[in-house]
């Protein structure tokens, strides 16, 4: 089947199967790998992407679902970057303030975190922690994770 | 994982959709419709569902209403879990349904799962069917033969099961409005964030327009039986009464015992009793507080 999708601001076009996964679109046919596979059974969120601006779980929808529709994934977060390093507040905010160890949950953390921070700019510690109940890291403990969302709403709060 | 392959269709209009379930059910076709998917997708990539053909229903216009109407709140089959957690109308009109919606799975399966696929799928494990057990739901379903509206109880028929015809589409689910004061709460007990209920109990009560007398009780039970239970001789021992602690205990009780939770990995059927026991109350409780407030 043929799809078109809008992927990080960019269409982008495919002929596959009905079956392939976002997620495997995301990574094998489009070759993003930012966006990972980790539990496959919907449960560890790593695979988050932004459908219409919504965070879902990609390895549990098929691509052809998004035909006509946009996506984000990590490496679209740099369109919405600002200052001399050009990166989105929220990547800023996880390097500065530590918020990953082995990185893998951290695509995923950060397009939430964005996403949270588009809808509101202005969360609450438990609206953090709610808003990534869907996200298992297994390095961290959560700590610097929502440190880090903290700071990137700071920042964004800051220039507006 | 990735499932077997199927045929993928995506009508965009509701006779589209419905004479595809009409054709492909009466060549006896294994068709399956696509909503949210949370539910269908992790099933077929575990291959214990391989339908032959998705017929994806969400490019479906007017699905995904949440109006308030004669008598009921009508939500449209395509109404996500995170929209109905975030509805003003939900909040103003059932408290059960408000209560409920945050508790689903986790926000990013909330973006996508919908209530609709949610009650057809009739996982057992699943919170929205107890929920309309309490409220005294109606289905609306839809096929090229016109439209079916069944009770809730009718409709939910077991593991896995419901009153849905293969060639039927479930449109809608109607809620009662309250008529006069009337509160209600879902309590959900669970290991972690995105875990199946361990014991989930949906409570639904409506008093006299006095606010002294139970006129009205439902009782919904999550985990606890092979299928969403109705708690009846509890709701049967509350109606009439005037609210408080003894009477919610005995309401507890009854409802502890109709339970037959199984002992497994989420904890003893014994300990799960003693939850559904101790939520009907608190859940009584605070249905009687918002009922009075309101």
């Amino acid at each position: 089947m043929h799809i078109t999708v809008t992927v990080n601001g960019a269409q982008r076009e495919a002929d596959i199967e009905p079956r392939l996964l976002l997620v495997d679109f995301v990574r094998s046919v489009l070759g993003l790998t930012g966006t990972h596979s980790g539990c496959d059974t919907t449960s560890c969120g790593v695979c988050t992407v932004l459908l219409d601006g919504k965070p879902v779980k990609s390895c549990t929808i098929f691509a052809v679902q998004a035909d006509g529709r946009a996506i984000t994934t990590v490496e679209g977060l740099r369109a919405q970057g600002t200052g001399a390093d050009g990166l989105h507040p929220v990547q800023r905010a996880f390097k500065e303030e530590h918020g990953l160890q082995c990185g893998f949950c951290t695509p995923a953390m950060m397009l939430v975190g964005a996403s949270l921070l588009d809808r509101n700019p202005d969360p609450t510690e438990d609206e953090i922690r709610w808003a990534i109940s869907g996200n298992l890291c297994r390095c961290t403990g959560y700590v610097n994770i929502v440190k880090a969302i903290q700071a990137a709403a700071g920042e964004v709060r800051s220039s507006a | 994982m990735y499932p077997a392959r199927f045929d993928y269709l995506a009508p965009t209009t509701i006779e589209e959709a419905l004479d595809a379930l009409s054709r492909l059910s009466q060549r006896g076709e294994d068709a399956k419709i696509l909503a949210g998917g949370q539910s269908l997708i992790p099933l077929m990539k575990l291959r214990l569902a391989s339908p032959s053909v998705l017929v994806d229903i969400n490019r479906l216009p007017g699905l995904a209403f949440i109006e308030p109407a004669d008598g009921h709140l009508r939500i449209g089959a395509l109404a996500r879990h995170s929209d109905l957690a975030e509805s003003n109308v939900v909040r103003r009109s059932n408290h059960t349904m408000a209560a409920a919606a945050p508790w689903i799975s986790d926000p990013l399966v909330r973006n996508l799962g919908t209530i609709g696929g949610s009650l057809a799928h009739a996982d057992p494990l699943g919170d929205w069917a107890s929920v309309m057990l309490a409220c005294g739901a109606d289905i609306v379903a839809r096929s090229t033969a016109g439209e079916r509206i069944m009770p809730i109880g009718e409709f939910l028929l077991g593991l896995f099961t419901t009153a849905l015809r293969p060639d039927e589409l479930l449109t809608e689910v109607r809620v009662p409005r309250y008529r006069g004061p009337a509160g209600g709460t879902y309590l959900k007990l669970e290991r972690k964030v995105g875990d199946y209920a361990t014991v989930g109990v949906a409570v639904h009560l409506q008093l006299d327009q006095g606010k002294q007398r139970i006129a009205e009780a439902g009782i919904g039970l999550t985990s606890v039986a092979p299928s969403n239970l109705k708690a009846v001789a509890a709701e049967q021992a509350l109606v009439g009464e005037a609210p408080g602690e003894e009477l919610f205990a005995e309401a507890g009780d009854l409802a502890a015992r109709a339970a037959e939770p199984r002992s497994d990995l989420r904890g003893s059927a014994e300990y799960k009793r003693d939850v559904v026991r101790t939520f009907v109350q608190r859940g009584l409780a605070r249905a009687v507080e918002l009922a009075r407030a309101g």
